[in-house]
C-alpha cells in the first residue's frame, strides 16, 4: 500500500429515523494523496457531506458509523472527543457552505482567527493576533490589520468565507475539507476563491477535498474525482479520464449530470436530455442500481442485481451494468 | 398535451396593446432605498436601480443576469410596483403601471406573474397545494367553485404533478423540484402573458433544474409566454432567453441577442462572467484573468462607469464620464467607451487599484 494521506474504507453511516433505517452512506472506500485534490459530487442526500462529517467526527450521538479512515495511518472513526479535538484542525480542517453562519456574528473577524490558533497551540494573544493578521493576509484579504477589527456583517460573503479558510488554515492542516464552500457565492467570486484555495494548496503542501453538487467545478479544479449516488461511489476517475477531449463518462447517473449542465454553446430554447424522477428515499432503496428506476437503459438485470464498484479500466471505476460507450455518446 | 382552453371564455385577455408593441416596455427605471442610522438620520441611499431601460417583446424571453447587489431583484419588484420604483416609467400590454393604483393595477399586475426562488419561502406552509393553486383564481373570482377545482387538476397536469397524489399535500411534503412546480402552476393559474422568474432554478440541483427548465420551454410554447428570466448563472439564462442582459451595480452594461454576447462579449465584465464559469473541459485553460476585486457598495457607486473600479481597461475618462449604450452590432447594445472589440485604451489604468483608491474623492460627483 503507499503512504496515503487519508484512507478512507468501507465507510457505512446510518441514522435512526423513526424506527427505520436510514443509510446515508453504504460502503464508499476511497484514499487521498498528499497535495491531491478530489472532489465528491453529488446531489443533495447523495451522502457526500454525512461521509466527510463522519471523518471529522461531526455527526450527531446515535449515528451508527462503521468501516474505517486513518489519516496518516492512524485511525479517526471511533475516537473519542478530546482525541478527535488533537486532529481536527491540526491534521483535518472544514470549510462549510454558509460563512455567515459558521462565524459568531458577536466576534471580530481576526479574534476568531486567533482563537483557532491559540485552541490548538500555545502561544500568548498578542502572538495570536499577529499570526491572525498573517492568515489574513495569506488568504488574500485586503487590509488585513484593518479587517482584522470587523465583524462578519460588515464583510462581503466572500470576505467572510476567506475567513473561514483562513481559520480552517491557523494550524496548517494537511487535508482541507471545503464542503460547497463556493455554493453561495458568486461567479466571480467563486472563480477567485477557487484559485485561491489551490495556491494555498500548493504553498501549504496541503490536500483538498472539494465537496460539491457542480460537476463543472470538479471539471475545473480538481485531479480525482468521486460520484456518489445514493449513499455509494457510482463512478471514480482522474478528471482527465472523465472529462474533456479523450474523457469519458461511463456511469449513466455522471453522464445525466454533465448532460444537465446547460452549456453556452447549446442554442436557446431546446430541450435538456433530462431524467425523471427523484432520488430514491434512502430508507427504501431499491434491490438492483440505485439509479436503475430514473436510468433510460435499466434493463432487467439493473433492477434485480447491484452492480459493484470496480476497476474496469485502469485508474477508472465504475458501477453499472450496461456503461456508456467509450467515446462518451450516451 | 394540448394548450388548455381558457376555462372563462369571457376573460378579458387583449389589453390596449397595438400589434407589434412590445409587451412590456421599461424606460429610465429607478430605484433606491434610504439607510437610516439609528436614531433616524440618513446614512446614505442606496442606488439599487438607476436607469435601467429595455423591452420585452410577445413571446420572447429576456435574461436578466447580474451578480448579488446588482439590482436585479429590485428591478424585477420594481417592474410589479412591489415597491413602486422611484422614478421610470413600466407600460405593460399599452398600461402605464406606475399610476395605476388599487383595482386598475390588480387587473393590469393579473397578466404579470413572478416564480421566486424559494418556493418554500413563497408557498403558505399551512395551506395544501390545492387551496394555493386555486388562491388567484378566487382572488380575481374566476369561475364558481367546481369549475375551479377542475382548473387546479388541469394546472397541475401542465406542470407534471399527478393531481390527485399532491391536491392534498402540504408543501413540507414536496421535494425542492415539485414545490416549483406548485409555485409555477400557481403563477399560471391566470393565464399571464408575461412571467417573471427570480433565480426560479437557483436552488434545485441540477437533474431537477433541467426538468423545471424544459417545463418552462414547454409552456411558453404551449401558452405563448413570454419571460423575464433572472439568474446569476450566465449559462443557464443563455440556455432559455432570446436576448441576455447584464447588470453590473444596478446598471445595464450590455444587452444583446445570446448568442451574440457569447460568442462576441463587448463588456468588459461580461467578458469576466464568462471566464468565470466552470468548464467540463479540463483542457481549456482556466482563466486567471477573471476580475479582481469586490463590486463596490451600491451607496456612492463610482462615478463614471461603475465597473471601471475594477475594470482592466479602465481610463480616466472612464471615472468622468458615463458611457451611454451605444449598438455595435444589430440588436447588441454596450455601455463602455472601451468595448471589447476595440484595442485596449494604451492608458489603461491597470487593474483598478489606483482607480479604486480614487472612488472616495469622486464620490462627491455621485
Amino acid at each position: 500500500m503507499t503512504d496515503a494521506l487519508l484512507q478512507v474504507d468501507d465507510l457505512r453511516v446510518t441514522f435512526p429515523v423513526g424506527g427505520r433505517e436510514v443509510r446515508a452512506v453504504d460502503g464508499v472506500s476511497f484514499t487521498v494523496e498528499p497535495g491531491q485534490t478530489l472532489a465528491i459530487i453529488g446531489e443533495s442526500g447523495s451522502g457526500k457531506t454525512v461521509c466527510c462529517r463522519a471523518i471529522m467526527g461531526l455527526l450527531p450521538a446515535g449515528t451508527a458509523i462503521r468501516g474505517s479512515a486513518r489519516l496518516r495511518g492512524s485511525e479517526l472513526l471511533g475516537l473519542s472527543d478530546a482525541e478527535l479535538r488533537r486532529h481536527r484542525g491540526s491534521d483535518v480542517a472544514m470549510v462549510f457552505q454558509d460563512p455567515a453562519r459558521s462565524l459568531n456574528p458577536t466576534m471580530r473577524a481576526g479574534v476568531q482567527v486567533a482563537e483557532a490558533i491559540t485552541t490548538h497551540r500555545k502561544v500568548s494573544k498578542r502572538e495570536a493576533s499577529t499570526q491572525a493578521v498573517e492568515l489574513l493576509r495569506l488568504v488574500r484579504i485586503p487590509a488585513a490589520e484593518r479587517r482584522f477589527h470587523e465583524y462578519p456583517h460588515q464583510l462581503s460573503g466572500g470576505m467572510r468565507q476567506r475567513v473561514m479558510i483562513a481559520i480552517a488554515l491557523a494550524c496548517r492542516p494537511k487535508l482541507l475539507i471545503a464542503d460547497e464552500a463556493t455554493t453561495a457565492l458568486d461567479v466571480t467570486t467563486q472563480a477567485q476563491i477557487m484559485e485561491l484555495l489551490l495556491d494555498l494548496q500548493k504553498e501549504l503542501d496541503m490536500a483538498l477535498i472539494m465537496i460539491s453538487h457542480d460537476l463543472g467545478l470538479a471539471a475545473s479544479y480538481a485531479d480525482e474525482v468521486v460520484v456518489m449516488y445514493a449513499g455509494k461511489i457510482v463512478e471514480q476517475a482522474p478528471a482527465t479520464q472523465l472529462f474533456g477531449a479523450g474523457g469519458a463518462v461511463r456511469m449513466r447517473y455522471t453522464r445525466a449530470l454533465l448532460d444537465a449542465i446547460p452549456h453556452l454553446d447549446r442554442p436557446a430554447h431546446t430541450q435538456l436530455p433530462i431524467v425523471g424522477g427523484r432520488p430514491p428515499d434512502p430508507t427504501a432503496l431499491p434491490p438492483g442500481c440505485s439509479f436503475a428506476p430514473r436510468c433510460q437503459y435499466a434493463e432487467d438485470d439493473c433492477r434485480a442485481k447491484m452492480p459493484t464498484l470496480a476497476e474496469h479500466t485502469p485508474s477508472h471505476r465504475w458501477a453499472c451494468w450496461h456503461p456508456c460507450e467509450e467515446g462518451g455518446a450516451a | 398535451m394540448t394548450a388548455p382552453q381558457p376555462s372563462d371564455p369571457g376573460q378579458q385577455r387583449a389589453g390596449a396593446q397595438q400589434a407589434g408593441e412590445p409587451l412590456l416596455s421599461v424606460r429610465d427605471l429607478v430605484q433606491e432605498f434610504t439607510v437610516r442610522e439609528r436614531g433616524g438620520a440618513k446614512a446614505g441611499v442606496v442606488q439599487a436601480v438607476s436607469g435601467v431601460s429595455f423591452d420585452v417583446m410577445p413571446g420572447e424571453t429576456l435574461g436578466i443576469v447580474g451578480e448579488t447587489g446588482s439590482g436585479k431583484s429590485t428591478l424585477a419588484r420594481a417592474i410589479l410596483q412591489a415597491p413602486r420604483p422611484k422614478s421610470g416609467s413600466v407600460v405593460f400590454r399599452g398600461a402605464e403601471l406606475t399610476r395605476l393604483r388599487g383595482g386598475k393595477l390588480l387587473e393590469a399586475r393579473r397578466h404579470m406573474q413572478f416564480v421566486f426562488q424559494d418556493p418554500f419561502g413563497s408557498l403558505d406552509p399551512k395551506w395544501k397545494v390545492r387551496a394555493i393553486v386555486e388562491e388567484p383564481l378566487i382572488a380575481y373570482r374566476v369561475g364558481d367553485r367546481a369549475a375551479r377545482r377542475k382548473r387546479v387538476d388541469e394546472l397541475l397536469d401542465l406542470v407534471g404533478l399527478e393531481p390527485s397524489r399532491y391536491v392534498k399535500r402540504h408543501p413540507r411534503e414536496l421535494s425542492g423540484g415539485q414545490a416549483q412546480r406548485v409555485a409555477i402552476a400557481r403563477a399560471v393559474a391566470l393565464e399571464p402573458s408575461l412571467l417573471i422568474c427570480d433565480e426560479a432554478v437557483s436552488s434545485l440541483d441540477v437533474l431537477i433544474q433541467a426538468q423545471v427548465l424544459n417545463l418552462f420551454e414547454r409552456l411558453r410554447e404551449e401558452l405563448g409566454l413570454s419571460y423575464v428570466f433572472i439568474a446569476h448563472d450566465l449559462a443557464l439564462v443563455k440556455q432559455v432567453s432570446d436576448r441576455v442582459t447584464v447588470m453590473y451595480l444596478g446598471k445595464l452594461c450590455e444587452v444583446g441577442p445570446g448568442d451574440s454576447v457569447y460568442r462576441q462579449p463587448l463588456h468588459p465584465y461580461t467578458r469576466a462572467l464568462l471566464d468565470s464559469i466552470p468548464s467540463t473541459e479540463p483542457s481549456a485553460t482556466r482563466a486567471s484573468a477573471t476580475i479582481k476585486g469586490e463590486p463596490p457598495s451600491p451607496i456612492n457607486p463610482p462615478s463614471g462607469c461603475r465597473f471601471r473600479t475594477r475594470c482592466p481597461r479602465a481610463t480616466d475618462l472612464c471615472a468622468t464620464d458615463e458611457p451611454v449604450p451605444r449598438e455595435l452590432a444589430t440588436g447588441h447594445l454596450v455601455a463602455c467607451h472601451f468595448p471589447l472589440t476595440e484595442p485596449a485604451p494604451a492608458a489603461a489604468a491597470g487593474n483598478g487599484s489606483a482607480a479604486a483608491q480614487s472612488t472616495a474623492a469622486s464620490k462627491a460627483v455621485s
